[in-house]
């Protein structure tokens, strides 16, 4: 995901001379490094300085550049955060932050490194927009509407590199502030984002082998949220499985709840997510999924379908 | 460094004058409103007025090519008389300081005429004013000159000094910032509360800045230290100010840092005003 994100840049930058990529100590990689070769000027590394990332990408953004921040999730959205409020969301400049390797994908590294809240946390900020593509091809329209048509700051979170591509057969277009159906079917239909969609599909793989129609929604715009198109979801199916890798609070779980209440929906509404704990565990990213109860075998059991 | 006027002894004299009128309308606002931060605004009025009246190149049919940030936007009232003088902002404007119909509030808030930054956040401006001189300078190949007046309470945080590294390492000559050092914080004076903030001059050196030192009252001293900087690094003016400076009873008492005078303060602020020298 984060070489689609490199590549497009690259791609953009060559034309569009307002494109800066602005990281704090993350070594660039792929066409990130092409980038810095041809367009040095329009490249800085701030060293382990995150909110100066942020200020001077405002600095830049006010003076017409369309600055891109890219570090660890963790430390991209927390660590500055007063600056992403401030300087970015208050001010509504075009600033994309970029949170790599978000939720617990540093398996080893422990909670330090663990992003967890950056759903809940970004979205409560108004004038920001909160994207979660969920394969590099996603990644890809993600960051080239972030370069060529936000009109203020972005937070996006992704994965680390190596996702499978899960949408070349998606049934709708990719399209900011829209649900996307990467299949229909009209019993259960299973809402996600991110890299958790991959766990999405092979739930459904079980559900259908076991005599359900499913649909799977990819949700990679969490804000603004397509209202709509979840309140058409839950009326059409009669299970509704939201899954995130992320906290209970404030994540799309509590929104969909939301959005069923006020729609008075009748279907049933699970919602999975990571527990609301750090936990002190190491391992593969698949083994700390599982200690917070975010793998297929308890989901499938959840649901009743083991 | 390239000067836009000459700073004269009239110049000096024009100077003073302007700063007497200013720190009055703010003591006429200040009637309006509970909290006002006069005192923060009375340390930078000098300074800032070098800024706008001698510094910022006249806008030539559009914006100026260069910038000033109020990075401490508690002070922002003397950027708002100032403006209102150049017809930037209208007088209804400064009548509506703080009120429902206004626009105006205690921090300069970016969108409203000649605020260049959303500011009062301590700690914000110096990034900001860093990756505007960057692009300027940089980016544009412009000879923009970013201005920034920044207090010695905002040079506690931390990302102001991540911020100087950066605009060091960047190489940006085109990045003025004053620090109106009036020594005193809403806990008192800031030799005591934080002794640690000491030396000022030598930890800004070590960041790779240029620094002169000088009394911030007194304009030409002012003028003088920014347009006689080499210019091959950033560059920071240590202003030494006095909280509060203008008003005897309100000079170095830190209740005045929010505090508006009451009726009888303001009838004796306004008989005891006269223009500042130094």
């Amino acid at each position: 995901m984060r070489n689609s994100f490199a590549d497009v840049i690259f791609e953009l930058g060559q034309t569009d001379p307002r494109i800066c990529a602005l990281v704090a100590d993350i070594s660039p990689a792929g066409s990130m490094v092409k980038f810095r070769e041809q367009f040095p000027e329009r490249f800085i590394n701030t060293g382990v300085a995150e909110q100066s990332m942020i200020g001077i990408a405002a600095g830049l953004a006010l003076r017409g550049m369309r600055p891109f921040c890219y570090t660890i999730a963790t430390f991209s959205l927390y660590r500055p955060f007063e600056m992403i409020r401030v300087d970015l969301c208050y001010q509504n400049l075009p600033v994309t932050v970029i949170g790599m390797g978000a939720g617990v994908i540093y398996s080893t590294l422990g909670s330090t490194h663990h992003t967890m809240e950056d759903i809940a946390v970004a979205s409560a900020l108004p004038n920001m927009t909160v994207l979660a593509p969920c394969d590099p091809e996603e990644m890809r329209l993600a960051t080239r509407w972030c370069a060529t048509r936000s009109t203020g700051p972005v937070y996006m979170r992704l994965g680390k590199a190596g996702e499978p591509n899960l949408t070349a057969n998606a049934l709708d277009s990719f399209e900011i502030g829209n649900l996307r159906h990467l299949k229909k079917g009209s019993d259960v239909a299973i809402i996600s984002y991110g890299i958790t969609v991959s766990m999405a599909i092979e739930i459904a793989t079980e559900l259908e082998a076991n005599g359900k129609s499913v649909s799977i929604l990819c949700c990679h715009t969490i804000k603004p949220l397509d209202v709509v198109g979840i309140e058409n979801v839950l009326a059409t199916h009669t299970q509704v499985v939201v899954l995130e890798e992320h906290v209970p609070h404030g994540g799309l779980g509590a929104r969909v709840k939301g959005i069923a209440w006020d729609m008075g929906a009748k279907c049933k509404l699970k919602c999975f997510s990571l527990k609301d704990e750090f936990i002190h565990k190491y391992g593969t990213h698949s083994d700390l999924l599982a200690a917070h109860g975010l793998d297929v075998k308890s989901v499938l059991q959840s649901l009743g379908s083991t | 460094m390239a000067t836009t006027k000459n700073a004269d002894h009239q110049s000096a004299e024009k100077a003073q004058k302007r700063c007497l009128q200013y720190r009055r309308r703010i003591l006429d606002i200040s009637q309006q409103v509970t909290a006002v931060h006069g005192a923060a605004a009375f340390s930078s009025t000098e300074m800032v007025d070098c800024i706008y009246h001698h510094l910022l190149r006249p806008a030539n049919g559009g914006k100026s090519p260069d910038t000033f940030i109020m990075s401490k936007g508690h002070g922002c009232l003397i950027q708002y008389v100032i403006l209102e003088e150049l017809g930037i902002l209208t007088r209804q404007d400064l009548d509506l300081y703080c009120t429902a119909e206004g626009r105006l509030g205690c921090h300069p808030d970016f969108g409203n005429p000649g605020v260049e930054a959303s500011t009062g956040s301590l700690g914000h401006g110096m990034a900001m004013a860093t990756g505007m001189a960057y692009t300027e300078q940089k980016i544009l190949k412009n000879d923009g000159i970013v201005y920034a007046v920044i207090s010695d309470g905002e040079l506690q945080e931390g990302s102001t000094w991540e911020a100087m590294m950066m605009a060091a390492n960047l190489g940006v000559t085109n990045l003025v910032v004053m620090l109106d050092h009036n020594g005193f914080q809403s806990f008192g004076r800031t030799a005591e509360t934080h002794p640690a903030f000491y030396p000022i001059r030598e930890k800004v050196e070590a960041f790779g800045w240029e620094v002169a030192e000088v009394n911030g009252h007194d304009f030409s001293a002012i003028y003088s230290a920014v347009t006689k900087r080499k210019g091959k690094t950033p560059f920071m003016m240590i202003g030494n100010t006095i909280k509060g400076r203008g008003v005897s009873f309100m000079e170095n008492i830190p209740m005045w840092h929010y505090r508006s005078p009451s009726p009888s303060e303001y009838q004796l602020a306004i008989a005891e005003l006269k223009e500042v020298t130094q």
